[in-house]
């Protein structure tokens, strides 16, 4: 049977991230042919509302509000729920990102829904839709469905493949007032630390390093290499643990799990807690000093040498390749 | 201030995870609390000795789950709760973890409630965000920096790597994010104390519970491993040369660049 499925837009410094377009496609495949809402929620966001209707949404629906400007989750529920009793969504779609994952779970509360949490892959559809998702920190995955109530997952990014964008699809723009109050949050800064605003868990290409980096300022021949590539800085435990980096990088079982389409591990030996943050990267390459070490037995190429030599010797070759592109 | 902290007994991150008849193998297994809980223990007893108070540590599980229990004791949380679902509940969720919790919590008149962002088991990260709207109170995750002055609460919390500063007030559940503390380890006269120090047992029956409420809303129809990466080619001949070799690859093989 076709479902009706909203997905939640996710808009950052004025854009909407990729992962939108990724919920887009998996509430797509969940409707099964039914329609697929897409939610904008902010102080100013219906200029945006069109690239969901090209990106595969059927429609949109818009909720703006002076107190939507930063993200609370008082406020955003607020404005879900008034949607979801206008609309009666029978699924529902975020990003598992770290407003997705703060915000979901207040929804299911407030639904009395089940809940599929950093979903990887979809099979199935409508009422047979089946979630993929890793657990032990993709040491494992397992199979899940809602038994029963409103279908509701997040979908990590960088995993399931959006739509073709079409320009020419046209779909309605409605919005929805709501009365925003009682906000117990009140949000004063935000401190951006990201590396060139590329988002770790989002990047398609992540740089990281561990002890071998051996300091803060070895970490900066990575960078440029991320930068270069268009990608994010990344690192091990052991790496933060050393204060060679903020925590915010740490990649592994405490810390984030990426799967980027190519992943550089540089100076990391490949300590199983690493592995399981990266192991399900599409390729991996591996540079260690150590032939022995772990990081080889998951790379897909390995060059044994130390990475204050390979490092600056791959950033002129990419200069080299993207000029002769 | 009257605190709890929620506490999971997680697989150790050393373990190699095994499936055998469409199950998580937990034989021989070590066990740990969860590494993000034990950031939470950290700074529920760093906000009790500063502030005065109580700290209570939960958790859902078995007869097992008292070794973790007595380990957040060691570490100096002041009395634990184990409410024991092995007789009653085949399966868990988060709905019905959060429900079981609130059951429990709902006459408590807790200040603060304090847990791990995410459980490196299952990785749902929903149980606290939950539990806070089934309490009525207000939440905030991936905690990086807590204050409290009186009801007043100042925190810094991890957002993908940026950092957000907000303001709001107690009662609070603050889940917490790696950097918040350096949790401690439990001291010998810390074990030996912990082992005299009040540990509740409650099943469903003592909450109220009813079995038909804590109905799981999803199941899990399959577990399996990823398929083994084979292991993959390491370069050969002079520096430069594997240099360009790899750039090349990446690019015509691979394509990824």
């Amino acid at each position: 049977m076709t479902k009706k499925v909203l997905v939640l837009g996710e808009v950052r410094e004025g854009s909407l991230r990729n992962v939108t377009f990724e919920a887009i496609a998996a509430g797509s495949k969940i409707a099964d042919g039914g329609e697929v809402v897409g939610l904008l929620v902010g102080d100013s966001v219906n200029d945006l509302a069109q690239e969901l209707v090209a990106y595969g949404a059927s429609r949109v629906i818009t909720v703006e509000h002076p107190h939507l400007k930063n993200y609370t989750s008082d406020g955003y529920s607020q404005a879900i729920l008034a949607v979801v009793e206008q609309e009666s969504p029978e699924a529902i779609v975020f990003g598992h990102t770290s407003l997705g994952k703060d915000l979901s779970p207040k929804i299911a509360s407030r639904l009395q829904s089940g809940l599929v949490s950093d979903v990887t892959d979809i099979e199935g559809s409508g009422d047979d839709t089946v979630f993929i998702r890793p657990i032990y920190s993709g040491k494992a995955f397992e199979k899940v469905k809602i038994k029963d109530g409103v279908i509701f997952a997040t979908i990590r990014p960088n995993n399931i493949a959006p739509l073709e964008k079409d320009g020419s699809r046209t779909g309605e723009v409605s919005s929805v007032s709501v009365d925003i109050t009682n906000l117990r949050t009140i949000i004063k800064e935000v401190v951006r630390k990201s590396t060139e605003g590329v988002d770790l868990s989002e990047a398609k290409v992540v740089v990281a390093g561990g002890r071998g980096v051996k300091s803060e300022e070895g970490f900066e021949p990575l960078k440029e290499l991320a930068n270069l590539l268009g990608g994010a800085v990344g690192a091990s435990r052991g790496a933060c643990d050393a204060e060679y980096c903020d925590y915010s990088l740490q990649i592994g079982q405490t810390g984030k799990v990426v799967t980027p389409d190519l992943y550089i591990a540089a100076g990391i030996s490949g300590a199983i807690q690493h592995m399981a943050g990266m192991s399900n990267s599409k390729v991996i390459v591996a540079i260690n000093k150590d032939p022995e070490a772990n990081i080889f037995k998951v790379a897909d190429y390995g060059i044994v040498g130390d990475l204050f030599e390979v490092v600056p010797m791959l950033i002129e070759e990419f200069k080299a390749l993207k000029v002769n592109a | 201030m009257n605190i709890f902290v929620l506490v999971k007994r997680t697989f150790d991150t050393e373990e190699k995870i095994v499936v055998s008849g469409g199950k998580i193998q937990e034989d021989g297994a070590e066990f740990i609390i969860n590494p993000y809980d034990e950031y939470a223990i950290e700074e529920a007893i760093q906000k009790r000795d500063a502030l005065g108070g109580k700290v209570t540590v939960v958790t859902i599980g078995g007869e097992d789950a008292e070794k973790q229990l007595r380990t957040a004791l060691a570490m100096g949380a002041d009395e634990a709760v184990l409410i024991n679902t092995e007789d009653d509940l085949d399966e868990l969720d988060q709905y019905s973890s959060a429900y079981i919790l609130s059951e429990y919590l709902k006459d408590k008149e807790a200040d603060l409630i304090l847990a791990g962002n995410v459980a490196i088991d299952g990785g749902s990260g929903q149980v606290g965000p939950r539990l806070a709207d089934l309490l009525g109170i207000n939440y905030v995750t991936t905690v990086t920096s807590l204050e409290i002055d009186g009801t007043n609460v100042k925190i810094v919390r991890d957002i993908e790597g940026d950092s957000e500063v907000l303001e709001t007030s107690l009662p609070l559940l603050v889940t917490a994010q790696q950097g918040l503390n350096e949790p401690r380890y439990p001291s010998l006269p810390g074990i030996m104390k912990a082992k005299k120090k009040p540990l509740e047992e409650l099943e469903l029956d003592d909450l109220d519970i009813d079995e038909d409420d804590v109905e799981v809303k999803v199941e899990t129809v399959e577990i399996y491993l990823p398929p083994q990466k084979a292991a993959g080619r390491v370069l050969e001949g002079d520096l430069s040369a594997q240099v360009k070799e790899l750039v090349n690859l990446l690019h015509s093989e691979a394509k990824v660049i």
